[in-house]
């Protein structure tokens, strides 16, 4: 019972990839992050992953500044964590191909304040690969990124992030 | 039994503390992605401090109009109200051709002179992979002033001509303050007398440091070595200002001595001097359009 801990099988990814959407009758925002490091442990259930903020990518160079700058404060805060658990995750076999759904709960950290999150990812696997998708929605507020009134009408009260991650078990 | 139950017990919390010890530190089992390099970024608001350039170049790809304003001077009193009754301008757009090369153009009505220049960033400040603890930049305009010649038998096109060249070495030493030098080369053609230099050598420094997210207290000297101007010049130029961002715009509003906004009129043809009160207000609006959208 001791070994349980250390004999477990992880899965893990460098390049896993968020985004973020908002639309707004005045404008739209997207950003992409394609190197999000991500881990779980298969007997566990415990998930992690940390995104580096300066690596999400506008397409307007002066949006992706202000971001940093005015928004996130990405010096101050330069990563986004999530530590949490898949439920159920000892009932999947992650070495058979399928997909399964489950709930994953924990907590997000973002411009240093955490909130309690809980979405259901869906985890396909083909050969040696296990993707996990999920879709959450975040509320910048809630994170305490304050959006001036100026530009209030241009962000959406509600940012729909889609999270896609290619995990290859840890040897 | 209660003795089996308490040793159950026992093993079970250690296999528990087990499990929790590696979500703590399953991110740490992996590591810093050594590979990556960050770059220090937005040394700047803007690629002018006030009246040079500054360390930011404008993006690839995006497109900066650039309109300048310089007042006449604060002592001119308030029949001229201040100066404000009077005002060279400058209209200029600057590109972002590749992340490290900036090229641009522009027209003053102060000597009626138009200026084309280029920028490209030789070395790039960062962390990480790669460790370069300054930005090193290269900057060259040329300015070609096109009033109508006093003596039209001795117009040559060529005598209309100056050439600036500077080095930029800077570094963003916090998100708050960066700071940079500019050794300058400024070569003027033709020169009116005999106590001016063709070229003139100038050493500046000038910097920012950012009090809020979007505003930033902005400065820069400039300093002609001596013999090189004749006396009815003065040896320097000296700006301080405010940086003020709002979505697309930045406002840059500040105080100088210089009369002239491309890099051979402010550093070598300054006549105002701070001491006697020739101060002009100025104001530099910059507003960025996304021309050619990244890959």
């Amino acid at each position: 019972m001791l070994m349980t801990g250390v004999n477990a099988q992880k899965y893990f990814t460098r390049s896993g990839q968020i985004s973020f959407f908002s639309s707004t009758s005045m404008e739209d925002i997207e950003a992409h992050n394609k190197t999000v490091t991500a881990i779980f442990d298969s007997k566990s259930g415990a998930i992690q992953f940390s995104v580096t903020m300066k690596s999400f990518h506008f397409e307007k160079a002066l949006m992706q500044e202000h971001f940093n700058e005015n928004y996130v404060e990405s010096d101050k805060f330069p990563k986004a964590t999530f530590k949490g658990a898949i439920d159920g995750a000892s009932e999947i076999d992650f070495s058979k191909n399928g997909t399964h759904t489950a709930s994953v709960k924990g907590k997000l950290t973002i411009h240093g304040v955490t909130q309690e999150i809980t979405t259901t990812v869906t985890f396909t696997i083909k050969g040696d690969v296990v993707t996990g998708e999920t879709k959450i929605k975040v509320n910048p507020e809630d994170y305490g990124i304050e959006i001036p009134g100026v530009v209030r009408e241009k962000i959406a009260k509600e940012l729909e992030i889609t999270i896609v991650m290619n995990f290859k078990e840890k040897k | 039994m209660t003795r089996k139950l308490l040793l159950l017990g026992v093993v079970l919390s250690f296999s528990f503390m087990a499990t929790a010890q590696d979500d703590m530190d399953m991110l740490d089992e992996l590591g810093e992605d050594s590979t990556l390099t960050e770059y220090a970024t937005a040394s700047y608001k803007s690629s002018r401090i006030i009246n040079s350039i500054s360390l930011e170049n404008t993006a690839e790809g995006v497109l900066d109009l650039r309109i300048s304003h310089r007042f006449g001077t604060l002592n001119s009193g308030a029949d001229e109200f201040f100066g404000l009754d009077n005002a060279n301008t400058r209209i200029g757009f600057d590109y972002g051709v590749t992340p490290w090369l900036m090229i641009g153009i522009g027209r003053s009505t102060y000597e009626k002179a138009y200026d084309g220049s280029f920028k490209v960033k030789l070395l790039k400040q960062s962390t990480g992979a790669k460790n370069m603890p300054v930005s090193l930049q290269f900057f060259s305009s040329v300015m070609i002033n096109s009033l109508k010649a006093a003596n039209p038998a001795q117009d040559l096109f060529t005598s209309r001509m100056g050439y600036t060249f500077q080095v930029l070495l800077g570094r963003k030493f916090s998100k708050n303050m960066t700071i940079q030098f500019m050794p300058t080369l400024v070569h003027r053609n033709f020169v009116e007398t005999k106590a001016e230099s063709n070229d003139v050598i100038v050493l500046g420094i000038g910097g920012r440091q950012k009090f809020s997210r979007r505003a930033a207290i902005t400065y820069e000297f400039h300093y002609v070595l001596p013999n090189q101007l004749a006396p009815q010049y003065v040896d320097y130029s000296f700006s301080v200002g405010v940086d003020i961002e709002t979505g697309g715009h930045v406002f840059q509003l500040f105080l100088t001595n210089s009369a002239g906004m491309n890099e051979q009129q402010f550093l070598t043809q300054n006549t105002g001097d701070w001491a006697k009160g020739d101060i002009r207000i100025g104001f530099n609006i910059s507003r960025v359009f996304t021309v050619k959208k990244p890959k």
